[in-house]
């Protein structure tokens, strides 16, 4: 029994029960298959992260998102008057996160693909694009520069599904992305 | 010290228990289903918050007793019974007294010690940083403090139990080799340390930090450490619960090992293959590159994972291989039919094992895949997942084999036995559904650690689909149901130690199964088949490639991201 030492003494010597043998072998096939699928979606699969990130201040990349805000607001929405900013095809658009909320508003164009950076001002927060449901997690002091390419046009939501405090379930921030 | 000790023979099940290990299992184990009561309320106040027509507690409520839950469930409950777990694998089944065992008890009350300090910072409500209090977000410097102290308590009672095993080496209480369970105990053990070694790497430095002694903690060096500590923690769960499944097995059916080379190998996986899970909670975090990413969420070939499914074959075909020896061989599942699915003991490892496999093991496999992690990180899909496997894994194997000790160890019987042999099915299905719902609303995109899913103060709002409304209901109504099975456990517990009827000195009823191995030498001709496991194993491999690939399409649908 389990609880008792092995009877056989030289246990390592037994021979394997042969359903054991099958399906260690089958399990072992499974887990490489399972490996093998995470470099083959880096190279077949469109849904990849970059591995492009900086080391940023906080202040330095607060300038960088009021940069594009000066350059390419198109309107103002939300009783605070979020800028809503319509950035060119291609660009590196900032996204900031921090307590509580997301700014500025981005309008995007499906289809086109932009260099979004992510970025946290103070603690860290969680990039939730809802409903399409895209997670990333937005570090203080750290620039996460991800390439997006929409492929739907609508309203969408960014929830920070990182808790950040009493106001946590308050930062909501939003995104358009027209056809 | 006398090199003399006390000890009993347990008339019943001829267990040997020596006197300071009885009182070392009886104080850790009763100690934590003290945390386990508190820990568990606390859950179902979480459901019943999710719940937007009940929506129970305040927002500064929620992220307070969500901290504790954390703590109290996932950490103080778990390790205090662990450490009893120790001792039983140690102590009693090597027939040896305790090694130190004013060790053990300075451990013991440093564990209880740290957990009070911690429980108590939270409580004042100043410390609401989660259970994993990423920085710059600062707690108290005592929350940090207290963990401290706990862990140091924990790591000087595992080293009560290596002293244990060389005592027994040393005074030849065993011939051979250790037993697969006190070897899979000692995976735990040795898992522990690690664990808490990774844990005073990071906390220590942040318990500066929160004083003013160091100016900058980085958030990701954080989370990459913390989480050595965080994943491996859980990994010592899974080795000290499938060590109990095999127990379990044992005690109940009288099984042995299909093979002691395949289960021990399994374990030894375990060991090797899980130190740097911590790449597992780091698959959507900048500054660390895909190849990273990869080798270490899964060491190029996931032998963690392969671990826990030759366990998963292993444990069933020894109860399979036990059972038709007793005759039970009609069909691929008379002996799981003629099981004794009436015995706590019995109903609520075997859940547990089916519950961890099918709910927990698959989907965080799927979810620690370096791309499919974008469409679950921190939604509720991740408790969801963690609910399956350390709640219906850890906790529901530790109540099964609480209907076995405390009786014994309490020399009571158990009280509400009617009520106990229902509790499992009570308290598993109340898991399952606050596993399976969790992670429904979670594939929906609805976050975790989040008090209002409604957004009513928010100056953007946003609705989540109404199916994600439905999925948050019934996770309230699971969590009651748990709570309800959580409750019924506490009681028969207590009520086992407190009024159940002293049990006379002499042998009972059920007398000690019996002792001839139910496989006599495996891979002989006296091996037994077991077709039924066989096929319960494939049909879990094709709903994990099912499964696999449903995430995989879900992932391919989302828009382009490089």
């Amino acid at each position: 029994m389990a609880i008792h030492p092995p009877e056989v003494k030289i246990w390592w010597k037994e021979p394997i029960h042969s359903i054991e043998i099958w399906w260690v072998l089958i399990a072992l096939v499974w887990s490489l298959v399972m490996f093998v699928m995470m470099p083959y979606w880096h190279v077949y699969g469109e849904q990849n992260l970059s591995n492009e990130a900086y080391r940023v201040t906080p202040e330095y990349f607060g300038e960088k998102v009021e940069e594009m805000v000066d350059k390419y607001t198109i309107r103002e929405e939300g009783d605070t008057g979020i800028p809503v900013v319509a950035p060119p095809v291609g660009s590196d658009v900032f996204l900031l996160g921090r307590l509580w909320e997301w700014y500025p508003i981005l309008e995007l164009k499906k289809g086109e693909s932009y260099r979004l950076h992510l970025s946290s001002m103070d603690w860290m927060h969680g990039f939730s694009l809802q409903p399409t449901n895209i997670n990333l997690q937005v570090h203080p002091g750290y620039d996460f520069v991800v390439t997006v390419t929409p492929n739907e046009s609508g309203k969408f939501a960014i929830i920070c599904n990182e808790f950040c405090g009493i106001g946590h379930h308050t930062m909501v921030g939003r995104m358009y992305v027209t056809e | 010290m006398s090199i003399m000790s006390k000890f009993r023979i347990c008339p019943e099940t001829g267990l040997y228990f020596d006197d300071q290990a009885e009182k070392l299992i009886k104080w850790n184990a009763v100690t934590g289903v003290v945390f386990l009561l508190i820990g568990g309320l606390f859950g179902v106040l979480m459901a019943l918050t999710r719940w937007s027509e009940v929506h129970i507690l305040p927002a500064d409520w929620f992220y307070l007793l969500l901290t504790a839950h954390g703590l109290d469930a996932l950490i103080v409950w778990i390790i205090f019974f662990e450490m009893a777990v120790l001792y039983v694998a140690s102590s009693t089944l090597l027939k040896v007294r305790v090694a130190a065992p004013r060790w053990g008890w300075l451990g013991y009350w440093l564990m209880l010690i740290g957990a009070i300090i911690t429980n108590i910072m939270v409580l004042e409500g100043d410390s609401s940083v989660m259970f994993t209090s990423y920085p710059p977000m600062k707690a108290h410097p005592l929350f940090y403090l207290g963990i401290i102290v706990f862990a140091v308590g924990a790591l000087i009672q595992v080293f009560c139990f290596f002293g244990t095993l060389v005592l027994a080496k040393e005074q030849k209480t065993y011939e051979g080799s250790l037993p697969l369970v006190t070897f899979g105990a000692l995976t735990a053990a040795i898992i522990a340390v690690f664990t808490i070694a990774s844990g005073a790497i990071i906390l220590v430095p942040t318990l500066l930090w929160s004083i003013g002694y160091i100016a900058h903690i980085d958030p990701l060096m954080y989370k990459t450490i913390w989480w050595a500590m965080g994943h491996s923690s859980q990994q010592i769960n899974v080795a000290a619960h499938v060590s109990i499944w095999y127990l379990i097995a044992a005690i109940v059916f009288g099984a042995k090992p299909l093979s002691e080379k395949v289960s021990r190998m399994a374990f030894l996986f375990y060991i090797f293959f899980l130190q740097l899970a911590s790449a597992h909670h780091l698959l959507v975090e900048p500054g660390l590159s895909s190849e990273w990413k990869i080798f270490n969420t899964s060491y190029a070939m996931y032998l963690a994972v392969l671990g826990s499914m030759i366990h998963g074959l292993t444990v069933p075909g020894s109860i399979e291989a036990a059972q038709r020896k007793k005759g039970f061989n009609k069909g691929l599942f008379e002996w799981l039919r003629r099981a004794p699915w009436s015995n706590p003991v019995f109903s609520g490892m075997f859940m547990s094992l089916v519950m961890f496999g099918f709910l927990g093991g698959i989907t965080g496999v799927i979810m620690g895949t370096e791309q499919i992690n974008i469409i679950m990180h921190n939604t509720l899909y991740v408790p969801g997942h963690f609910h399956a496997t350390v709640v219906a894994g850890t906790t529901l194997t530790f109540m099964a084999i609480s209907y076995f000790l405390v009786p014994i160890l309490f020399r009571r019987e158990l009280w509400l036995p009617g009520l106990a042999r229902w509790q499992p099915y009570i308290y598993g299905l109340g898991v399952a559904g606050i596993s399976v719902f969790m992670m429904a609303a979670g594939t929906l995109g609805v976050s975790r650690r989040h008090w209002d899913n409604n957004f009513a103060d928010a100056t953007l709002g946003f609705d989540y689909p109404s199916a994600a409304h439905m999925f948050l209901a019934l996770n309230g109504v699971s969590g009651v149901l748990a709570g309800v099975g959580g409750a019924a456990f506490c009681i028969i517990m207590v009520g086992t130690i407190l009024w159940g009827k002293k049990k006379a000195d002499v042998p009972a009823a059920q007398p000690a199964p019996e002792p001839e191995p139910a496989v006599h030498t495996a891979g002989s001709a006296g091996t037994i088949a077991v077709p039924g496991t066989f096929v319960l194993a494939l049909i879990f491999l094709g709903s994990f490639i099912l499964y696999y690939y449903v995430n995989w399409k879900y992932l391919s649908e989302v828009w382009g991201l490089s």
